[in-house]
């Protein structure tokens, strides 16, 4: 399993991090809150946790603690357009419902 | 399903809690959204990939509204519904307007435009024939005679300048919520530099018009400066120079702490890109061996070839040039030659502003130069800029965004999107602000170079007996006199009930917002009655009267600490003659002997003289002190009195109170 990122994703990120200037990758996690219980994490990376899980996908690595990662497994990152949004979206199959919005789930 | 934005560390937001602001940059030929995606600033297109918004909106006699391009092109045939370049009016009287703007419309104005001897930088001063065509909105104008107000007539009705932006703004605003899926929190907007009080209210009320909330007013150079991040470099001086269309603006900066201060602005509001665009129509014209052109639509067509002449010239050395069946070559050379007079004046403008910000010939004082609007992506103006400077100005960020993006990068932080108070861009205010005391002095509430927003307040009492009303006098300057001061308003507090002197409480709060707008409000504390008062001081003064107030209070530091000390002790000296002559008057014959009395009374009177003659305050104050030292019985037996008549007629338990 792990965490994998489409083109897109990666691209995006890439050049992110490109603009940013620093950061070692990007962090992915969960956090217990929000409306439906969990909550994504999606950040920069400056410093690396010894215990981080590190997965890496079209040249841009990617951080998980492993506590959030039981909850991110085979979970895809994309990013995609809406009309005028744009955004990324977490296509995670742990994900059993979510709230409204969308940022928030539980499993 | 809400699409996810990349966190700095630490940050990713809660759900529901990320908060969408926007910078607006409202231009006066375009405006442009940004916003803070992913950690980095960009500006949003609409529909069609398009970043910039034409500032132009039309009216229609069904009611409908267009804003931007599908307005522009009602601009040549439907041009008196047709709005363009209103920031021009944007808090303007009627008056004011016709004569100090021109209108930078394509327009017939090529008469004046000739190109020949452009070799000498005197031609630039003549080809500036932007009166001629005082401006397609000017001649639909009308005074709003409640206001003064300028107002456009059209068939929607009157219509001001606030509610032409507040639709330019809706429209922005519209586009935000749409691209980040949201309401908006709210929004940076930019102002020139130079805009005054009502120039910048009237940008506020456009927003409050479209709906949406002014985190704050932003400097338009001060936002091209962030958005190069100088905010975070060294401090020093920044040069802002800002060549669009219609306008050319130079804005001296200085970064100190943090805090960008204005040290001055020069410009030509009618000097722009499209100078160069009528110059080369006319040597485009002058090629075909065409005449002059009366026709306006065949001069639009030169025009426009002519702008697309020029900005291809920008990448390459030659460019073709056709209209109807001619042809022709463009070198770049050659537009050079045509532009260069106009870059010329900017580079005048430039030394102006160097000189007006004390900077002189001291170039080297400049840490950087940055590039905004379109009209700098010219390798001519680059060129010259550099040279000027002697500096390679910065120009990474398109010019025709950067400013937009600045403003991004501060709503971000003004929304709370942004750990603590970095990068919190702050101004100061640069005078103190005080209100007046007894005896004409100044009491300074909020100090200067305090940063703003900035909320103090101060407790005041009543002078005399039975006081019911009290005068607030808000005044700015650091000297201690009022009438050294500013004033900046005068209201008054009534319905305090009436009291003993110095027993009721006023509490006057000095309110400064971020745009430096002050409000005073004075509340008495025991009733709650209050009053206040709106006032803008920061704006209302220029940079040479701020320098010379404060030159002033360093001058006058050690005579001003002398005066104020005798005004002090005059209050004082009056308080006690009043007090202690009400006293003698009411309860004198009952309280006191002969002797004693006739003491008090030779005391006042000698008081009384002293306080008139004394030009220092020490033998006053000592004078005071005697007295004070001598009525000491006397209080002592008021107060007694006082007591044995509050409880004559009651029993002892009645103070005991409830058991």
């Amino acid at each position: 399993m792990g965490i994998s990122l489409t083109t897109a994703a990666a691209d995006h990120i890439q050049r992110n991090l490109d603009s940013r200037g620093s950061g070692e990758g990007i962090r992915l996690g969960v956090r217990t809150n929000g409306c439906s219980g969990l909550s994504y994490v999606f950040e920069f990376v400056d410093e690396v946790d010894t215990s981080d899980v590190v997965f890496e996908s079209s040249d841009v690595k990617l951080f998980i603690d492993p506590k959030s990662l039981v909850y991110l497994d085979g979970t895809e990152l994309d990013f995609v357009k809406e009309g005028l949004n744009e955004g990324f979206q977490f296509n995670n199959p742990n994900a059993k419902g979510a709230c409204g919005c969308g940022e928030s789930f539980n499993v | 399903m809400a699409l996810l934005q990349i966190s700095e560390p630490g940050q990713s937001p809660a759900p529901h809690q990320r908060r969408i602001a926007v910078g607006i940059d409202l231009g006066t030929t375009h405006s442009l959204v940004a916003t803070v995606r992913s950690g980095s600033a960009q500006t949003l297109a609409d529909e069609n990939g398009e970043h910039l918004l034409p500032s132009v909106v039309h009216y229609s006699g069904d009611g409908t509204v267009l804003v931007g391009a599908a307005a522009a092109e009602f601009a040549a045939s439907d041009s008196s519904n047709t709005l363009v370049s209103v920031k021009r009016h944007m808090g303007r009287a009627a008056g004011d307007t016709a004569s100090a703007y021109g209108s930078g419309q394509l327009q017939s104005s090529s008469g004046g435009n000739n190109a020949e001897g452009s070799e000498g930088s005197n031609s630039a001063e003549d080809s500036n024939s932007a009166e001629g065509s005082d401006s397609a909105e000017g001649s639909n104008s009308a005074e709003d005679s409640a206001s003064g107000m300028v107002k456009f007539e059209t068939v929607a009705g009157l219509i001001s300048p606030v509610q032409a932006s507040a639709q330019i703004l809706a429209a922005l605003a519209a586009r935000a919520e749409s691209a980040l899926d949201g309401p908006l929190e709210g929004a940076v907007i930019t102002v020139p530099a130079y805009f005054d009080d009502a120039q910048r209210q009237a940008t506020k009320d456009a927003a409050t018009l479209a709906g949406i909330k002014v985190l704050r007013l932003l400097n338009e150079p001060t936002a091209a400066a962030v958005a190069y991040g100088l905010d975070q470099g060294a401090e020093g001086v920044v040069a802002i120079y800002d060549l669009g269309g219609g306008t050319f603006d130079i804005s001296i900066l200085r970064l100190n702490r943090g805090v960008f201060e204005v040290l001055a602005t020069g410009g030509d509001s009618a000097l722009g890109g499209d100078d160069i665009d009528r110059a080369l129509a006319d040597y485009l014209c002058e090629q075909a061996g065409q005449p002059v052109l009366d026709d306006l639509n065949r001069q639009r067509q030169w025009l426009i070839e002519a702008r697309r002449v020029k900005e291809a010239l920008s990448d390459s050395d030659l460019v073709e040039a056709s209209v109807d069946d001619w042809r022709g070559e463009v070198s770049r050379n050659q537009l050079n030659t045509l532009a260069k007079p106009f870059v010329a004046k900017t580079l005048r403008a430039c030394k102006r502003a160097l000189r007006d910000a004390g900077i002189g010939k001291e170039v080297a004082e400049i840490g950087s130069v940055v590039l905004v609007g379109g009209s700098t992506r010219m390798p001519l103006v680059r060129q010259q800029v550099a040279e000027f400077f002697a500096l390679e100005p910065l120009l990474s960020i398109d010019p025709d965004r950067v400013v937009a993006v600045g403003a991004a990068l501060q709503a971000d932080v003004l929304v709370g999107n942004k750990p603590g108070d970095e990068m919190l861009l702050l101004d100061v205010i640069p005078l103190s602000l005080g209100i007046e005391t007894m005896g004409g002095l100044t009491e300074k509430i909020i100090h200067r170079n305090t940063t703003i927003p900035v909320m103090r307040a101060q407790e005041f009492t009543t002078f005399k007996d039975g006081q019911t009303a009290m005068a607030v006098h808000v005044v700015q300057g650091e000297r201690e006199l009022v009438s050294d001061c500013r004033s900046l308003a005068r209201f008054e507090l009534r319905g305090i009930p009436p009291m003993l002197a110095g027993a009721a409480k006023v509490q006057v709060s000095y309110q400064v917002d971020a745009d430096g707008l002050l409000s005073v409000s004075a509340r008495e504390t025991a009733t709650g009655v209050e009053a206040r008062i709106d006032v803008k001081p920061s704006y209302g003064l220029d940079d040479g009267e701020i320098t010379r107030l404060l030159e002033d209070s360093y001058e006058h530091a050690r005579e001003d600490m002398g005066v104020r000390a005798l005004r002090e002790q005059q209050v004082e000296a009056d308080r006690l003659i009043e007090d202690l002559s009400a006293a003698l008057a009411t309860q004198g014959k009952a309280l006191l002997d002969e002797d004693e009395y006739h003491c008090l009374d030779v005391g006042l009177q000698e008081l009384a003289a002293v306080r008139k003659s004394s030009e220092d305050h020490r033998p006053l104050q000592s004078e005071i002190e005697r007295l004070a030292h001598l009525s000491e019985t006397f209080a002592a037996r008021r107060m007694d009195a006082a007591i044995k008549k509050a409880m004559t007629g009651h029993r002892l338990e009645e103070f005991e109170g409830p058991a």
